[in-house]
């Protein structure tokens, strides 16, 4: 039988939190959060306004509600996508061997050691803060794809060697059907964690770089949130609500999902300790 | 022999992370839908000059030369290399001009550098040491209280954290300026004691992160290195714990923590350069950020082409020197 994991279950009760805040909560908003001049200026928070009013005149809850939907969208999309790319990246090269895996691999590491945030940097340079969150995006995803190209590629290399698939093998199944049956449930739950993971880093480096101004203006994210907490001097003001939701939020939101990730990460390490051996 | 391969390979690699970091930072702005000459030209109206058409049009010719868009697209690509590496000239900078674009960051590299360097070295030293003291003693209460901190400081990215002690030191409790200011001649008494007392919040935001990370891995690494055979029999051998902890556990422990901070690095070096920029720090990140405000086109450039040079050769750096690390690389 498993045995509770703590980590895990705190982790998924944080992400369910966010989840209702970003997921659900946003179409319930009274008016749209982005909006100024709808309330009085920098209310602290009452029971009318849960944590206060920005120096615009938004409502900070649903300002933070609604950026949290962007955050996690962002984060969501790239993490489906580079993962996805990454998985079958890694599997290729680890299977195939000979060129493509060359290939491959050389690709992943270039991608991994080249810096993205200048690249991203002078990208919404040129857009002047323009740039959607689409195009955010799918330059993360060209970012993100190599660490699980990396991972899979080993796993890919140490599975060929692996005593299940060659029984399933020897006993006449085809290649794609050993990847379905044998393969896909092995690496499914660190694809899982990788998936969690992914989302944290797509959030964090979209945040990094709306928090100075670089990111998509005319939306809100969290990092947004931030840079106009920055821009209108909520520190010198000591508007601590303002700064604070999204910050407590990025670091809540961050524990939430590392908790998950590494949880998943034991927990299949676990259920391999007490199958295989 | 197999030394020499190592180097080899290492070198190939790292002629490709540039080529292809170059190759980039090329071709993004010529596929962006905007055309970069005239966002330039637009933000430098909407600032209030007013010009003449022809003087428009002198401006457009200088700018398209400027940037290097001048010709076909092959020929732009090896003019872009060559101004990169034969000639290393990013031309002057518009914001600052006629100052170079080498000067300029001639001048902020250094402070790049010495915050990186001393801020991860530290991180590492210190995180490694306490993780492979709480993954040799995993039963002790301060291995676990120390994991659980690390736990919930690790997944908090550098800006958050550079967030919260500018919040904490800077304005609740007001023990660092607000802006960072050095004072006296370079390299005089008064300048380093200055230059070190501004630089001690950047620092801490890049130390505390990769400290978490240093910690859970190599306290994870040493735990269950611990429990291998031939710790077992070092132990019934009679070795001391010191021993035991430095040349068994440690000297197996540290291989995949060289070789992850070498993949880190970029990652690092995204995380300094908000940092630089929340605190205000003169460094690289700073002086490209101001080049973004103020449309500095050939700094951006300049600031990005050597920020790549710059990760790929530290990176380089860091495994050229796993021989050290691991002799069967270097005895073979």
């Amino acid at each position: 039988m498993q045995r509770s994991n703590p980590r895990l279950t705190v982790g998924i009760v944080v992400l369910a939190a966010f989840i209702i805040l970003g997921g659900i909560l946003p179409f319930f908003s009274p008016e749209d959060p982005r909006s100024w001049i709808k309330h009085p200026r920098n209310e602290p928070p009452s029971a009318e306004h849960l944590l206060g009013t920005t120096n615009l005149g938004q409502d900070t809850f649903w300002l933070l509600s609604y950026a949290t939907q962007n955050s996690l969208f962002i984060g969501v999309f790239v993490a489906f996508f580079a993962t996805l790319i990454g998985v079958f990246a890694g599997l290729a090269a680890g299977f195939l061997g000979g060129i493509p895996d060359r290939v491959i691999t050389l690709l992943a590491d270039v991608f991994i050691v080249v810096p993205s945030l200048p690249i991203l940097i002078l990208m919404s340079s040129l857009l002047q803060g323009r740039a959607s969150l689409i195009l955010i995006s799918v330059i993360l995803i060209i970012f993100n794809w190599p660490w699980p190209a990396r991972q899979m590629r080993s796993i890919a290399l140490s599975m060929r060697e692996r005593q299940f698939v060659n029984t399933a093998r020897f006993s006449g199944s085809g290649t794609l059907h050993i990847l379905a049956e044998e393969i896909v449930p092995h690496i499914f739950s660190w694809a899982m964690a990788n998936f969690v993971n992914t989302v944290l880093v797509a959030i964090a480096t979209e945040s990094g770089l709306a928090v100075i101004g670089l990111s998509s203006l005319e939306e809100a994210t969290l990092g947004t949130m931030i840079y106009w907490a920055l821009q209108h001097q909520a520190l010198l003001g000591q508007r601590w609500w303002w700064i604070g939701s999204p910050v407590v939020a990025i670091i809540l939101l961050f524990i939430g999902l590392f908790l998950i990730s590494t949880g998943i990460s034991s927990l299949s390490a676990e259920r391999r300790g007490h199958g295989d051996a | 022999m197999q030394f020499a391969k190592f180097v080899v390979t290492r070198i190939i690699a790292y002629v490709l992370v540039i080529w292809i970091g170059i190759t980039v930072v090329f071709f993004v702005p010529r596929f962006m839908p905007s055309d970069p000459v005239e966002s330039m030209l637009g933000r430098i109206m909407t600032r209030g000059a007013y010009m003449e058409a022809e003087q428009v049009e002198a401006m457009r010719a200088t700018l398209t030369q400027a940037f290097g868009l001048e010709g076909s697209l092959a020929e732009q690509y090896f003019g872009f290399f060559q101004r990169t590496f034969v000639t290393r000239e990013f031309g002057p900078s518009l914001s600052m001009f006629p100052t170079p674009v080498n000067e300029l960051i001639g001048r902020a590299l250094p402070w790049t550098l010495a915050l990186l360097l001393s801020s991860t070295i530290i991180a590492w030293i210190v995180g490694n040491a306490i993780g492979l003291l709480a993954g040799y003693k995993s039963r002790w209460v301060s291995s676990r209280t120390l994991e659980i901190i690390a736990i919930f400081v690790y997944p908090i990215p550098y800006y958050i954290t550079a967030l919260i002690l500018i919040i904490l030191f800077i304005h609740i409790n007001p023990i660092f300026p607000l802006f960072f200011s050095v004072r006296g001649e370079p390299f005089s008494p008064e300048f380093l004691s200055s230059a070190i007392y501004n630089s001690i919040l950047p620092a801490l935001s890049i130390v505390i992160v990769g400290f978490g990370w240093w910690v859970l891995s190599m306290k994870a690494l040493s735990s269950s290195i611990s429990e291998e055979d031939f710790v077992y029999f070092a132990k019934l051998k009679g070795a001391g714990e010191g021993r035991i902890m430095t040349a068994y556990v440690l000297r197996n422990a540290i291989l995949p923590q060289v070789t992850v901070l070498a993949l880190q690095i970029g990652a690092i070096f995204n995380g300094a350069l908000i940092t630089e920029i929340l605190f205000g720090y003169p460094g690289l990140g700073t002086m490209t950020y101001n080049a973004v405000l103020q449309a500095d086109y050939n700094l951006l450039m300049g600031t990005i082409t050597i920020s790549i040079i710059a990760v790929a050769t530290s990176t380089l750096i860091i495994d050229l020197l796993y021989p050290f690390f691991d002799p069967r690389i270097r005895q073979r």
